[in-house]
């Protein structure tokens, strides 16, 4: 387990749902190094003396050349602080995908994801809250702590869990094997084991990097608002993704009911991630194959956090349009007045009012001609910013840990291969081999207990 | 009728491994102490294997050494062969293994304690502790012995190895006898169950011995030792130990073996469930080992000799609790075993001992001030891990009676400190071993710097002598010079440093470089930069290997290092005796449990125990807080 007390922690510090502001907290010895790491003034330098305690500093944080935000960093010296550490507070703007990028770009300056309840604890320790308030303070970060957990294994799919198990399998397998041949050196032989570890550290590298790729582009993460499209069959839903995602992915006919089941995609517009997922078109149906898919999108649809309803601008309201704007009565919602291209039979007028007083923006698209994606992303944009919409920040922080985790197992497998081109000896793979054993162990809440002694034990036959 | 009664300091029951070094470290201290055996004869006996050290093992005498203990010294007076394993890898998991001559290792060690100032060793089999109860504690008052008579003491060390209501097991020939067939303590069981004390059954198992006139060598591999031994001891004279060795003997099972044990399971003790104690899978019977790694056609045997003057051989890898017909059977179809006459049958041994969780890191009982306890005992196995606990045992309940407090080694210190640690905090359900794989911090633990990590412990404690200390001091000093040196010391890229390196297989120099950079060079050491380095001192050998192991490894070993720090701040941070867990808010079921069973002495130790979550250590931390203020105010 990891007991650290003095090292640089970071959080996101506000509740993400219906803020329009967001704040980032960094805490510990180093939050003035990290912060200065990734600020830019205004004139395009970044600050080398420390600032001056309680003061406010307006600037950019930008990485890699890159710039993420606008913001304001509030600079606190310890022990005047929440924490009574140096602390950093960068003011964003709002939305998750923004907070994260910028939480991201603060951990890769050197602070350390605060486990749940970490601020509170660390102010609570330093005196920051008085006896009173510590009972709270234990709750807290017991049902942080417990939450965080469940959260954790909860969003991790079953195909992700398997293979960070199985990577893991493989490692403590091999440390199980150095550990064994430097106990009974005599019965067992590392001839040749540098060789034979080089390739499997390859493969093992492989196999995290595909982890670490599919945490980037949203498989592992499901922090994307989860966006559901319905339509009534036919209305073009498939043909708009496939224009949103680039790609031919779902599959598109003339034949109404083509899209049986529900397909997910994750998609970046300007920063913003969308956990889109495609449906069955929303009719009555005796199909039973088609009706599951109904059914299902039904489910989605009321779970999601923003929904896309594609409506058909060549056919009138139907009775199946009307079960759709029944099923999204109370939701955010953005319409996507399609196939403008063909003769119009149904106009934005007629749609606004089907929605009743509702403020909900309907924008005129052709799937065909690939017209109205600036001006829906344009929609998007201002309901996000504004903070109307956004996801869970549990889901976030949870799979910015899971990625952390794998990234630290990542690198220590990376220095295995630098001891193995070295031609260190086989106990200081070992070491390298453990800590990442234990990074993965995190992510599917498994210590490393007696994991090795077990291994040793079972897998090899040890002598006298 | 008029029982004698006698007063001393301490009372060391069982004069094993462990016995030696407690009653040793106790007498030397200047404390009136008693070794009660129940045999003489079996004073520092080996009645399994014939050798000390081995991976890990060898680290753990090194410390016992450094601390001031005897197990090193004595086998480097008694060893008939010596051999540094690993040396293929890296320092920290060099160790060093001897073989005993088992009679003259026991012989030597009976001499030291009984020219031991302050020490008396008596034959006797205790009973019974006694011990008085004051505001709810108890505490050790004295023993009583099978005679009658009675001890009045101030600490009593329990280190009564396998011999409590020990019984051994050849197949169904079952004899209540202790190791060797010698008299077994059948009373002492009871009265610490009185005491409060809870008791487990452990079992542990040792092969045949074979007369070595029986035996073809010519038809196994001979093992030699070392060309140049090195000592155990810190203390002993590196020329001393440069003497005639004698050879092992290395053979293999093969399919025909296999096929004997198999055909016989029904017969063996521990698969027809006739043995109840728990076994070590770290030395596995042959059965055993047949059973689970059914696909392995052979396993190693090894021969060894159990002494000078003796023809019996060791016959290790076959540890056995089969009946003597199936073992003899077994054994000959082994190469060069087709006609071996057994000295000694294989048995399985099953004895009393404890869960060590009911101890401190002090080796002193939570529950009964006074009492403490080392080796086989408190569930471990191995001669050395006896030793180990023995002398922590020894200095603890000596500084106890000296009214000082106690010495503690913590993991980051030495082997010893995980072996203690493992076992007071962890649940055991076998002998306990020592292991490399153990210990988090090897790389700072390594058995060449045992004297720098320990002897200042052993001198604070009263076993190590001022003059021992200083150079100790004066080691450290040299090294920490020279390390200096050698990073100052520039070395330019002129043509001749370059024709040097070239000609040692080393990459030219891009820039100057310091000789401390150079000697991370894998391919270039210490020794083979002299010529670029005409101001270097002369420096003795154990410093220049200090000097080379910190500069070649410094990166791995400052990580170690910051891990350590951490480590040690949670272990620091003490959790006062009196806590009530029940009055902490928000502890999780199972962790309150588990801490109110096992009462851990600090953050760190709660920390390890299984069943306490990070977040239980978190909000434990708060309460702790939240004490230390209430009671400030």
């Amino acid at each position: 387990m990891r007991l650290r007390e003095t090292d640089t922690i970071a959080a996101i510090a506000t509740a993400l749902s219906d803020a329009g502001i967001g704040i980032i907290r960094i805490s510990g010895p180093e939050a003035f190094r990290v912060v200065s790491r990734i600020f830019v003034r205004q004139d395009g330098t970044s600050p080398t003396a420390e600032w001056k305690s309680h003061t406010i500093h307006y600037g950019f944080i930008e990485e890699d050349g890159e710039l993420l935000d606008e913001v304001l960093v509030s600079w606190m010296k310890g022990p005047k602080s929440y924490t009574a550490e140096d602390t950093a507070e960068i003011n964003c703007h709002g939305g998750v995908v923004l907070l994260k990028r910028v939480l991201e770009a603060v951990l890769r300056a050197g602070a350390r994801l605060a486990e749940p309840g970490e601020f509170t604890k660390r102010a609570f320790l330093n005196g920051r809250i008085d006896l009173s308030g510590a009972e709270a303070v234990m709750d807290l970060i017991q049902a942080k702590n417990s939450f965080s957990l469940k959260a954790s294994v909860r969003q991790l799919r079953g195909s992700v869990s398997r293979e960070i198990k199985s990577v893991r399998a493989a490692i403590l397998y091999e440390i199980a094997f150095i550990e064994s041949a430097l106990d009974d050196p005599e019965h067992i032989s590392t001839e040749g084991y540098p060789e034979k570890l080089s390739a499997l550290t390859e493969e093992l590298l492989m196999r995290l990097q595909k982890l670490l790729d599919s945490a980037e582009d949203g498989r592992l993460r499901r922090e994307g608002i989860s966006t559901v499209i319905v339509g009534k069959p036919n209305a073009g839903k498939s043909s708009l993704l496939n224009l949103l995602v680039g790609e031919e992915r779902a599959i598109v006919t003339d034949v109404a009911g083509t899209t049986r089941d529900t397909l997910e995609e994750f998609i970046q517009l300007k920063g913003i991630g969308l956990k889109l997922m495609d449906t069955a078109g929303i009719r009555s149906t005796e199909d039973v194959v088609e009706k599951i898919g109904v059914e299902r999108a039904q489910r989605y649809a009321r779970e999601a956090d923003l929904i896309l309803y594609v409506a058909d601008a060549s056919r009138p309201l139907e009775e199946d349009d009307f079960q759709i704007l029944e099923l999204i009565r109370d939701k955010k919602v953005i319409v996507l007045l399609n196939k403008t291209d063909l003769p119009a039979r149904l106009t934005a007028q007629e749609l606004q009012e089907a929605l009743g007083s509702r403020e909900v923006p309907v924008i005129a698209t052709s799937a065909k001609e690939s017209t109205g994606i600036e001006e829906f992303v344009q929609a998007l944009e201002r309901m996000f910013f504004s903070g109307s919409i956004g996801s869970d920040q549990e889901v976030v922080i949870t799979s910015l840990r899971h990625r952390e985790a794998i990234q630290e197992a990542f690198d220590s497998l990376c220095q295995v291969r630098k001891s193995l081109e070295l031609g260190m000896p086989e106990d200081f793979y070992s070491i390298d081999l453990m800590s990442a054993y234990a990074s993965l162990g995190r992510i599917i809440g498994e210590e490393v207990g007696d994991d090795l002694v077990e291994e040793i034990f079972s897998k090899f036959c040890m002598g006298k | 009728m008029a029982q004698i009664r006698e007063k001393t300091d301490v009372c060391v029951i069982g004069a094993g491994h462990a016995g030696c070094e407690a009653a040793l470290a106790c007498a030397r201290m200047g404390l009136e102490t008693v070794i009660f055996t129940v045999s003489v004869d079996s004073i520092a006996l080996m009645p399994c294997n014939p050798n000390i050290g081995g991976s890990s093992k060898g680290h753990l005498v090194r410390e016992v050494d450094a601390l001031g203990g005897e197990m090193g010294k004595n086998i480097d007076k008694t060893f008939i062969q010596s051999k540094m394993l690993n040396v293929s890898k890296g320092p920290a998991v060099h160790s060093l293994r001897a073989q005993a001559d088992k009679a003259e290792y026991s012989r030597s060690m009976r001499q030291v304690l009984e020219n031991q100032e302050h020490l008396t060793i008596k034959q006797a089999e205790v009973c019974e502790l006694l011990w008085e109860e004051q505001d709810g504690r108890k505490k050790i008052t004295g023993v009583r012995i099978f005679t009658g008579a009675i001890y009045e003491v101030r600490a009593v060390i329990l280190c009564t190895g396998t011999y409590l209501k020990a019984r051994c097991l050849c197949g169904d020939a079952i004899t209540h006898t202790g190791p060797n067939g010698l008299q077994a303590a059948n009373y002492l069981t009871e009265s610490l169950e009185k005491l409060g004390i809870s008791m487990r059954r452990f079992k542990t198992g040792t092969p045949a011995r074979m007369d070595k006139r029986s035996i073809d060598f010519g038809r196994m591999e001979e093992q030699f030792g070392d060309e140049r031994v090195v000592p155990f001891s810190f203390s002993t004279d590196p020329e001393s130990v440069q003497i005639r060795q004698d050879s092992c003997w290395l053979t293999y099972t093969n399919e025909k073996t296999h096929e004997i044990i198999r055909a016989n399971l029904d017969r063996s003790p521990i698969y027809a469930g006739i043995i109840e104690g728990t076994g070590p899978r770290y030395c596995p019977s042959i059965e055993d080992k047949v059973v689970k790694f059914a696909d392995k056609e052979r396993h190693q045997v090894f021969l060894e000799p159990e002494g000078r003057f003796t023809n019996e051989m060791y016959v290790g890898g076959m540890s056995s609790s089969l009946p003597e017909d199936v073992q003899l059977a077994m054994y000959r179809t082994v190469p060069g075993l087709e006609h071996c006459k057994i000295v000694r049958n294989a048995y399985a041994i099953e004895y009393d001992c404890i869960d060590a969780r009911q101890l401190y890191p002090s080796l002193e009982f939570k529950d009964v001030e006074g009492l403490f306890s080392a080796g086989q005992f408190n569930g471990s196995s191995g001669y050395e891990e006896a030793a180990a606990q023995g002398i922590l045992a020894g200095i603890n309940a000596g500084l106890k009676c000296l009214g000082r407090d106690p010495l503690l080694i913590d993991r980051s210190e030495g082997y010893l400190g995980v072996l203690v640690d493992d076992l007071v905090t962890k649940e055991n359900r076998e002998p306990y071993r020592m292991m490399t794989s153990r210990a988090e911090y090897r790389l700072l633990l390594r058995q060449d710097n045992a004297d720098l990590r320990l002897r200042r412990k052993g001198y604070e404690a009263g076993l190590i002598s001022r003059e021992q200390m200083d150079w100790v001091e004066e080691k450290e000093q040299l090294i920490q010079s020279e390390i200096a040196r050698l990073k100052r010391t520039v070395i330019g890229a002129s043509a001749a440093h370059q024709a040097f390196l070239e000609e040692k297989g080393s990459a030219p120099l891009k820039t100057a470089a310091s000789l401390a950079e150079l000697m991370c060079r894998p391919e270039l050491s210490y020794r083979m930069l002299a010529p670029l380095d005409p101001e270097r001192p002369k420096l003795p050998e154990q410093v220049v290997e200090q000097v080379e192991i910190e500069l070649r490894y410094a990166g791995y070993i400052e990580r170690q290092k910051r891990q350590v720090d951490q480590y040690r701040k949670m272990e620091k941070h003490r959790i006062p005796e009196q806590i009530d867990y029940d009055l902490v808010p928000s502890l999780r079921l199972e962790a309150r449990q588990k801490l109110k069973e096992f009462r851990p002495v600090s953050v760190g130790q709660a920390s390890r125990i299984s069943g306490v979550s990070p977040a239980d250590i978190s909000v434990l931390l708060v309460y702790l807080e939240h004490e230390r203020r209430t009671n400030v105010l």
